[in-house]
């Protein structure tokens, strides 16, 4: 025996799922959060100035790189357990238990996961390139403006409105999902993170797509 | 008699591990409503061997939804449309009259089919020869009682130990995992001061040999809990996540 | 001079045991790598035999035709395991174990045996704990224990109604783990057809490999059978499908006596049969009778108004009840030994007032226990003043749900009838089989080198067993007695080496088997096997079941031997030789129960008295308060029947005497 199913076995792998899907769940409540602020409604200045100092802080920059690594993490191993549970069963049932025994988004994760994907190439070609190319030139990049062009489009808004859909159900699955892989599951605790978990899942796609539609509307100027 | 079903069965027939399989109808007719699922298929049965055709096999042998033999998939759900009972304790009040039952063996690449609806669990056997013991020789025991265990303990322990090894996790799961066939075991180990002593040493072998024999991996959707006859909890799966991952990182070797 | 010598030690009967057991010659640990020994089935007493066997260094293969040790029919066991340990402080000591076991077989046991059957009853418990069994606890974390079949102590431990599954599974671990460690081979999914014997002595056995259809060949310095009982001889019954007699008559053909064959337990507490599709019957735990009062309609009128759906049970009014077990028997009660509590059943039934439509059901009812005995008292914990009938009934439903809950779920399961509202339905079936291949002290058979463990012997619950028996007995056989008697024999083996399978008595034997399966197949008959078992259960269960006579039994061998010539002209066994073929699996098992049938009559037919779970309608008592009650014949029927095997439909008795040097014997009156 070698130290090696602290890395290899498939519950090892299970837990780089688990802690790196966490890992993105806290970016997403930093993400929200600075998002929000653009119902401040004062023509973005509170929100333009904390876009300033998150793509300006060197210690957001190093989170960053972690972020981007966690995200290609989570995906590679999922890529891996996917395509190993699939081997697992060869031949498929004629007919396939449904929603009889467990949730749809439950066993979607993969594709949900994959939309959610296909949003972010969308998500950051429309913000993280252009405010990098600002940066890099050392301009100022107004975000808020940038937010305001790219809604006014339904497309992006109907683009946007699926990512974050995906988004909460990804969310909806892997919250607790996280917590039970880590071996957190305890008769007291769990129905509170379950109950964490779907309103997390609920209010931070619902602030999400708020944002969208809010300035599609031109209810944010 | 009134109330007795006429049904059309699509069952998998497969002659055996080599050959391809394929899903057969059979009509079969004045079903009891009493009878189990297993005794409709006695029925079936008895009616292909007098028209000269052969029968079905099937596992099944307590028939008292114990010793974890019978293992039908039906209509897409294991053990069938039932929460928590084996196919042997299915009755066939549970369908109507004109029902179409699709029949299938468990589907599982660790499960390989035998012959028709019977496929080979002994991959489970070998997970339990990895460690899913006490190493204790007869005749090395204490006195029972110089070793109290507190109620509580005792009883999870035994609802978990009450996992009778009929492969309906594997078989329901979409990975086709065998995660909470290990974690009963790991857990009815784990939770009595006598299994302490080789705790580490056998949560690592199990979930190795679990792996080997090509059980998928947990996505935790959940479908185990709800199909296990036994009604073995989730809880279960989290003490094996637990378990390992502080013995793979505390083990030495 | 008697063929058979039970090699009994001599001296006092509670030292008879350890100052034997440190007399038997040792194998020494070098020897023993060299020593094979087959175990043939993997329930309690195979697989606690395998793996205590293969911890002490023997080389061990292990057989059973499920695909896993673990599916043995002990398994479905559900109340508990006897062991004389006295956790309770009520008195209980091996003595009294011995003493209960002895008078509850109805002095048709050995006292040696059961003796130290009591005596390692313990160690069981013991080792059980040890490897991490999760019986019941007390909150203070000790073991708990509860009383069983009418003794009048507690010393039955149990896992609630999963006693049988948590011990098996505790044996299957100790199993699997010499498996890991190399020293088990375990064979399953095969089933063993042949005893194979060189100059008398058994070295070996054929086993066919259920998925492949290949007879196999292996060789053992001794041969172990651990295959249960044989009730499904009555096609019905609380047994598993594939719990069948064929390696013990393969034995039995091969010189193993079968001991005692009519013993048959009849359990008082099943489901009924609901139809002709019936293919098993399902055992309500024993502890129901605690709670439960049995009864029928006194008048007919209203055992017809109930067959008919005109009333139901409810309706009867309280004064028109024959709770008959509370008649006849006052002291007792409902809680009377299980043969008596079941003949009772039959006596009301055959008097027409069975209450479902096959006239073959009693009620078990929990109504005025769970209103008046827990209701009440829950009432008064809880301060409610005059409760109402409603009321009463909820609050003991909950007291006998926390009781008895997975029973009541089960109940309905199967029938479709809310327990907790209308009284169960049950009627008894043949739940086990005291008689079994006859054994020595050393539980060897007549042949040499071949052993019987577990419910497969006759050995010591004598004509009718007590409840939390059966599991003590098969784990003291594989844990704590053959560990050490085997050496007595294979001491003597150590010269004997590995006889290779290509001997020609492995040729004879394999060639044996292989014709009668071909004998199957060209039979191509019209009647399935099923159709011919169900044929020998009745004439079983209609004359040497629950009641037996003279003409009865005459008549039932006259109709087994016809029905064999019937079978062997007529069955139709479809599919192969060489494949997975569960239809050739049953015909050789309901070929050898038409035999053991013919003998079970022969052997009741020669037993004139009536005597625990047999009981003989010329031998019951008349007149007096005992009147109807089963007679015993000490006089002329004192001794275990040892049946020999000589020529088809032929078999020779030898009588064992038994001696009582400590039991003073009496009659069982539960007046």
């Amino acid at each position: 025996m070698s130290n090696s199913e602290l890395f290899t076995s498939s519950i090892a792998k299970k837990y780089v799922m688990a802690l790196t899907g966490l890992f993105l769940i806290s970016f997403l409540v930093i993400h929200c959060t600075i998002n929000a602020l653009i119902f401040v409604n004062d023509s973005g200045e509170t929100f333009n100035a904390a876009a300033h100092f998150m793509s300006h802080n060197i210690v957001v920059r190093i989170l960053e790189v972690g972020l981007f690594f966690g995200l290609v993490l989570h995906m590679v191993q999922s890529l891996i357990l996917t395509v190993a549970n699939k081997k697992a069963r060869p031949v498929q049932y004629a007919v396939v238990p449904g929603n009889s025994s467990s949730k749809w988004y439950s066993r979607s994760m993969g594709i949900l996961g994959s939309l959610l994907l296909l949003f972010l190439v969308v998500h950051m070609a429309n913000f993280w390139v252009p405010t990098k190319q600002a940066v890099f030139a050392g301009e100022e990049h107004n975000t808020f403006e940038a937010m305001k062009v790219v809604f006014a489009e339904w497309y992006f808004v109907l683009i946007y409105m699926v990512g974050v859909g995906s988004l909460a159900y990804h969310l909806m699955h892997g919250f607790q999902s996280a917590f039970q892989t880590l071996g957190i599951n305890h008769k007291k605790y769990t129905p509170m993170i379950k109950a964490i978990g779907f309103w997390f899942s609920i209010l931070v796609p619902a602030i999400f797509a708020a944002m969208p539609i809010a300035m599609h509307l031109g209810l944010i100027k | 008699m009134s109330g007795n079903m006429n049904l059309t069965l699509k069952v998998w027939r497969q002659k055996n591990a080599e050959k391809k399989g394929e899903l057969v109808t059979y009509p079969v007719s004045n079903i009891s409503p009493d009878m189990s699922f297993l005794e409709m298929f006695d029925v079936l049965n008895e009616q292909l061997i007098t028209e000269n055709k052969e029968p079905v096999a099937f596992d099944h042998d307590c028939r008292e939804g114990i010793c974890g033999m019978c293992s039908m998939h039906i209509n897409g759900r294991a053990h069938g449309p039932k929460d928590a009972v084996t196919t042997c304790q299915l009755h066939m009040r549970s369908f109507s009259d004109g029902d179409t039952i699709v029949v299938e063996p468990w589907r599982a690449a660790a499960f390989p089919v035998i012959k028709d609806l019977v496929v080979d669990r002994s991959a489970f056997d070998r997970i339990i020869s990895k460690g899913g013991y006490i190493s204790v020789n007869t005749g090395n025991a204490q006195d029972a009682n110089n070793l109290p265990i507190p109620k509580i303990d005792a009883d999870k322990s035994f609802e978990a130990a009450a996992c009778i090894g009929c492969g309906a996790c594997v078989a329901t799961c979409k990975n086709g995992s065998a995660m909470l066939f290990v974690s009963a075991k790991v857990s009815q180990l784990a939770l009595l001061p006598q299994g302490q002593a080789e705790a580490k040493q056998r949560v690592i072998s199990m979930v190795n040999q679990m792996d080997e024999e090509g059980f998928g991996s947990c996505t935790n959707t959940g479908a185990c809990e709800v199909e296990c006859p036994k009604g073995i909890s989730l809880e279960n799966i989290a003490r094996l996540n637990r378990e390992f991952t502080l013995a793979s990182i505390l083990e030495e070797k | 001079m008697s063929k058979i010598d039970s090699k009994i030690p001599d001296g006092v009967l509670d030292q008879k045991w350890s100052k034997f057991k440190s007399s038997i010659p040792l194998v020494n640990p070098a020897n023993k790598r060299s020593l094979e020994i087959i175990v043939v089935g993997s329930g309690l007493a195979g697989s606690s035999a395998a793996a205590t066997l293969a911890e002490m260094g023997y080389k061990v293969k292990v057989f059973c035709f499920q695909d896993s040790p673990r599916r043995a029919h002990s398994i479905a066991a559900q109340g508990g395991i006897n062991a004389a340990k006295n956790y309770q402080n009520d008195g209980d000591s091996v003595h009294r174990l011995f003493y209960d076991t002895i008078k509850g077989g109805d002095y048709r046991a050995r006292e040696a045996n059961v003796h130290r059957l009591a005596e390692v009853s313990g160690s069981i418990i013991d080792q059980c704990v040890a490897q991490g069994v999760p019986l019941a606890r007390e909150y203070g974390g000790m073991l708990s224990n509860r009383s069983f079949g009418g003794t009048q102590v507690q010393r039955t431990f149990y896992a609630a109604g999963q006693t049988g599954q948590q011990l098996l599974l505790g044996a299957y671990s100790g199993l699997q783990r010499q498996v890991g460690l190399g020293t088990v081979e375990m064979f399953s999914r095969h089933e063993m057809l042949e005893v194979v014997t060189i100059d008398g002595k058994a070295r070996g056995i054929i086993a066919r490999n259920l998925i492949t259809g290949k007879l196999e060949r292996h060789f053992g310095h001794a041969v172990l059978l651990c295959t249960g009982g044989y009730g499904n001889v009555f096609y019905l019954s609380t047994n598993a499908m594939g719990s069948n007699v064929t390696a013990a008559w393969k034995a039995h053909k091969k010189g193993a006596f079968f001991g005692n064959p009519c013993y048959t337990q009849i359990h008082p507490t099943c489901i009924p049969v609901s139809g002709d599709h019936q293919s098993k019957l399902t055992l309500m735990s024993e502890s129901l009778r605690n709670d439960g009062r049995i009864w029928v309609p006194k008048k007919m009128e209203d055992v017809t108004a109930i067959r008919e759906g005109k009333k139901k049970a409810v309706d009867i009014a309280e004064d028109d009840r024959d709770y008959y077990l509370e008649r006849r028997y006052p002291a007792f009660g409902n809680l009377v030994p299980r043969d008596v509590a079941s003949r009772a059943a039959k006596e009301r039934c055959d008097a027409g007032f069975g209450i479902n439509k096959t006239g073959e059901a009693v009620y078990l009812d929990f109504a005025s226990n769970m209103k008046y005995k827990y209701g009440k008292q829950e009432a008064l914990v809880k301060g409610i003043q005059n409760p109402t009938e409603e009321q009463l009934h909820a609050l003991g439903k909950e007291v006998v749900k926390e009781k008895y809950g997975n029973l009541f779920d089960m109940y309905k399961q199967i029938t479709g009838e809310d327990p907790y509202e209308m009284p169960m339905m049950i009627y008894p079936a043949v739940h086990y089989t005291m008689g079994g291949i006859w054994v020595d002290y050393n539980l060897m058979t007549t042949v040499p080198g071949l052993y019987a463990l577990g419910e497969a012997n006759f050995s010591d619950h004598g004509a009718n067993r007590l409840g939390a028996s059966a599991l003590m007995q098969g784990l003291a056989d594989g844990y704590f007695v053959i560990p050490y008697t085997i050496g007595a024999y294979l001491s003597n083996e150590i010269r004997t080496k590995a006889i290779p399978t290509s001997h020609e008595a492995f040729d004879v034997a394999e060639k044996e088997v292989q014709q009668r399966i071909d004998k199957f197949f060209a039979i191509k008959g019209t009647k399935s096997v099923d159709f011919f078992h169900k044929k020998l259960g009745k004439i079983m269960w209609d004359k040497c079941g629950m009641a037996r006579n003279d003409a009865g039994l005459k008549k039932a061998i006259e109709d087994i031997r016809q029905l064999q010539k019937d079978f062997w002209n007529d069955v139709r066994v479809p599919g192969e030789a060489n494949e997975f073929n569960p239809e050739l699996e049953k015909a050789g098992r309901v070929a050898d129960f038409i035999e053991l049938g013919e003998l079970m009559c022969i052997d009741a037919l020669n037993r004139v008295e009536s005597c625990g779970g047999h009981f003989r309608e010329e031998s019951a008592e008349v007149g007096g308060d005992q009147d109807g009650e089963a007679k015993r014949n000490d006089n002329d029927f004192m001794y275990v029947a040892a049946w020999e095997y000589k020529a088809p439909n032929t078999f020779e008795l030898h009588k064992e005497e038994l001696k009582y040097e400590v039991i003073k014997i009496s009659q069982r009156s539960y007046k």
